[in-house]
């Protein structure tokens, strides 16, 4: 098997990848597709792990990840499709009010 | 260099390049469609790390439904492209600046501790397969099973209510 370290080192990469695209872009859609990449990064470094203490705790884990990463985009992208109907503009630095 | 190594490599620089066209694509269709990519790859690292039931869920959850729901809002809001923003100009710097500094700091957690070496046991057949995982997911794991189901209700109703349309509006 391929060091669990090269595994954790792909994942810290992907993760830092998210973190920035978080960071640097303004579009909310990209912001939110930077969140899943982060998330995929944590399942990967974890899925590795699991694999390399074989118990199955950690794929079980996975499953409950990306469960909530499931619901996460349904209410997330209603958000963005309702402040879209109301601002006409997903740009997110006209989102700086909490009443429409 | 075994073929392995080699396929990890290979598999690794199509992950981080996907990561990097998703970051870096000005449409965001392109960027749904690099994420797309990525994560494939990461389903066949899965694959290779004997866990062939969480590939198949992230094939059909991750590249499947939560993709076609990103797709599907961004043709349906049609906003596509955004222009360049000018306010706050010193962010992407600093952006910069925070993302090196976070790497450094994981980079440096990962290679002050030895890491486990060469030989990890080869597990038993069956482990990660689909029988596997639900013998555990409906047995130990049956409470939070359930209150995932709750959850997933939850999101499902909170979709709905954020979107609809009162009438006489």
């Amino acid at each position: 098997m391929v060091p669990v370290t090269d595994y954790v080192a792909l994942s810290a990469i992907l993760f830092t990848i998210g973190a920035l695209g978080v960071l640097i872009r303004r579009n909310p859609l990209i912001i939110f597709m930077s969140i899943e990449l982060m998330l995929n990064a944590a399942n990967l470094a974890m899925v590795a792990f699991t694999r390399v203490y074989i118990v199955l705790e950690g794929q079980i884990f996975v499953f409950f990840v990306m469960t909530v990463a499931a619901a996460e985009v349904a209410v997330g992208l209603a958000l963005i499709v309702t402040i879209f109907r109301t601002k006409h503009s997903i740009n997110i630095d006209n989102m700086n009010n909490l009443k429409g | 260099m075994n073929a392995e190594l080699i396929t990890f490599i290979i598999l690794a620089m199509i992950a981080v390049a996907a990561a990097l066209g998703m970051l870096f694509s000005r449409s965001a269709i392109y960027s749904a469609l690099f994420l797309v990519l990525n994560f494939g790859t990461v389903a066949v690292f899965y694959i290779i790390l004997n866990a062939p039931f969480i590939a198949m869920a992230q094939v059909s959850v991750y590249a499947g439904a939560i993709m076609v729901l990103f797709l599907f809002v961004i043709m349906l809001l049609g906003t596509d492209l955004l222009p360049p923003s000018t306010a706050l100009p010193w962010q992407r710097p600093l952006a910069i600046f925070l993302a090196v500094i976070l790497f450094a700091e994981s980079s440096y957690l990962l290679f002050i501790r030895k890491a486990a070496t060469g030989d990890v046991p080869q597990p038993v057949q069956t482990f990660g397969s689909p029988q596997a995982v639900g013998q555990a997911l409906f047995t130990s794991y049956l409470l939070p099973f359930e209150i995932t189901s709750v959850l997933l209700l939850i999101a499902m109703v909170g979709a709905i209510v954020l979107t609809i349309r009162e009438k006489g509006k």
